[in-house]
């Protein structure tokens, strides 16, 4: 029995290490390309150690487009999207799960329609608006869909049902109001809820490129994902370049994500488990 | 005596009654002011722009302000004839139909092998989620640069076991499947963690149950590990369903504009963003998007009347 397990074992790992492979070989090969010369990159066969390190293409990418103020651009449209959604959520959330009022159900479908209807159908009204306001290029423009959250609102609210009522009705005995209760108990039993959502929203920001693209054409207003998408467009055939400046546009949020593993794991499992 | 009783408690109902309307009235005010932001915040950046892009749909060139000249259906009737949203929308499905089962079995295996007593889960589970987290233009490149004809990773490899690889991006044969291949490597990490959520609730006790009979490991990956997995399965397949269905990022950043090969891949919404935004005709694009809100709003009811019959809540 035992010696069964242990090759039962054995093949696990055997399947498990060859779908690893295929998961890191692209991401390894990135890296190795960002750090060999034009010439050595279109060597065949293709050479899996670098010959000779030419850090010079991180330099050369660096000054061929302003990744500081792409650094700068997603932290802020990261920062306040997560604040916002995060925040208004739990409150709208709140009272959704734990008040009675009118219109509630009717008010709800406001939230559950647009997490129904593909985001394609909103982009243009949002792109007027935001022309219309004057934020086209603008940090402005890249925090605005995601300033508020229907998912959000929606994930909160399985949070703050699960809460049993009796903490709520001994504050309400005790005479807090509305805003106490939420602010002061309720809030701190859902930081879980919080985390995974703003982990969530985070993801979500740093991959979008549609909206991006369309907003701020001037590079100096573009995230990440627009911006190394801009650097395609005008040496499309300078590998190393090219992987050396998707090496600096993944390091972020790589680094963000080993720091905070268990959370990043967690929080997507919630996404999903609770809905 | 019984007056009395009574009496007290028309009293006190009287007495009691303005304050739960009072303090009901209060609830109701901070309920709507709680909602307020996400609720304002909702209509106008959502619920309103449903009712404008429907709008727009009917009207020709819908530019700033002015929302162009009303043309009835003629955007839907353009659409029809298209031949572009012909295959894009043939694209999109077979895209779909292909990417989707596929990631959602691989993702199934790893969640289930993860899921046993083996040693160096964490580093497994970090590895396969690695994808996930990396900016889809970096992937996207990346991808690009493995396919190469002349100099990619990926026919060097197929050269060494006495195979031609094709010129994957732009021949019409492979185009496609490297779209495919590009969103299964993506996707996978994202639906194994929530398959592994969905694993580590199924009580242990069933197993040992199942041991005590003497069922094999097939037998219980079928007869339990399936139907206690089936409500996270339908919601992997739902939204899998859907964002495979807004497939984006790696057409833009592979087939770009105009590039060989596009007319394989092309999806609706990259027609979508083609038509509204590089060409400028928001009319149209914007019968593009209602089409396709009508094909998800379809296809979400029908996954809702099949779910009865294969999703098994506790």
């Amino acid at each position: 029995m035992n010696r069964k397990k242990r090759s039962n074992h054995i093949i696990i790992h055997i399947i498990l290490i060859i779908g690893a492979i295929g998961m890191l070989l692209p991401l390894f090969w990135m890296l190795k390309t960002s750090l060999v010369s034009l010439a050595e990159s279109t060597k065949i066969p293709p050479t899996f150690i670098p010959q000779e390190f030419m850090w010079s293409n991180y330099s050369d990418v660096i000054n061929l487009l302003p990744f500081g103020k792409f650094y700068i651009n997603t932290l802020l449209m990261i920062l306040f999207r997560v604040l916002g959604s995060v925040f208004f959520s739990a409150m709208a959330a709140y009272a959704f799960a734990r008040i009675k009022f009118p219109g509630r159900n009717l008010l709800f479908m406001i939230v559950l329609i647009q997490l129904m209807v593909p985001s394609q159908i909103f982009i243009i009204p949002q792109y007027m608006l935001a022309s219309k306001l004057g934020w086209l290029n603008s940090i402005k423009a890249l925090i605005m869909p995601g300033i508020v959250s229907a998912f959000g609102t929606f994930l909160m609210r399985q949070f703050f049902m699960n809460i049993p009522d009796e903490l709520e009705e001994a504050a309400i005995l005790d005479g807090c109001n509305r805003w106490q209760i939420f602010s002061k108990i309720m809030l701190p039993l859902t930081k879980s809820g919080m985390v995974s959502l703003a982990i969530f929203t985070a993801l979500f920001a740093w991959k979008d490129l549609m909206w991006p693209l369309v907003v701020n054409m001037s590079i100096d207003k573009m995230p990440l994902s627009a911006g190394l998408a801009s650097l395609q467009g005008q040496y499309s055939t300078n590998y190393p370049q090219l992987m050396a400046g998707s090496v600096i546009a993944i390091l972020p949020m790589l680094i963000i994500f080993i720091v905070f593993q268990k959370q990043f794991i967690e929080g997507i499992a919630t996404t999903g488990s609770k809905n | 005596m019984n007056t009395n009783i009574s009496k007290n408690n028309i009293s006190s109902i009287v007495t009691k009654e303005p304050k739960v309307t009072k303090k009901k009235l209060q609830d109701y005010g901070w309920a709507y002011l709680m909602i307020a932001p996400t609720i304002i915040g909702l209509i106008i950046l959502n619920i309103w722009p449903i009712f404008y892009t429907l709008n727009l749909s009917f009207h020709q060139n819908g530019d700033f302000g002015s929302s162009g000249q009303f043309v009835g259906l003629a955007n839907y009737k353009r659409l029809l004839s298209d031949p572009n949203v012909g295959s894009a929308t043939l694209n999109t499905f077979k895209y779909t139909l292909v990417s989707v089962p596929i990631c959602i079995i691989l993702s199934l295996l790893i969640a289930v092998l993860l899921n046993t007593k083996i040693k160096g889960k964490t580093i497994y589970r970090t590895i396969y989620f690695l994808p996930v987290i990396a900016a889809p233009a970096a992937i996207a490149m990346v991808w690009k640069w493995l396919f190469n004809a002349d100099f990619g990773l990926i026919n060097y490899l197929l050269s060494l076991v006495g195979i031609h690889g094709p010129n994957w991006i732009t021949s019409p044969d492979t185009a496609l499947i490297s779209l495919i291949i590009i969103g299964i490597w993506s996707g996978i990490g994202y639906n194994m963690v929530i398959f592994l959520a969905g694993l580590q609730d199924i009580p242990k006790t069933f197993y040992e149950a199942a041991d005590i009979d003497g069922a094999g490991p097939f037998s219980k990956f079928f007869n339990i590990t399936i139907p206690l997995i089936s409500p996270t399965m339908f919601f992997v397949v739902m939204t899998s369903i859907i964002s495979s269905l807004q497939v984006f990022d790696y057409i833009y950043m592979l087939w770009g504009t105009d590039t060989i090969g596009l007319e394989y891949t092309q999806s609706l919404v990259f027609l979508f963003y083609k038509n509204s935004f590089l060409m400028n005709d928001k009319g149209y694009g914007s019968a593009i998007a209602m089409f396709l809100l009508v094909i998800i709003l379809i296809i979400t009811v029908i996954q809702l009347k099949l779910q009865k019959k294969w999703v098994h809540y506790q």
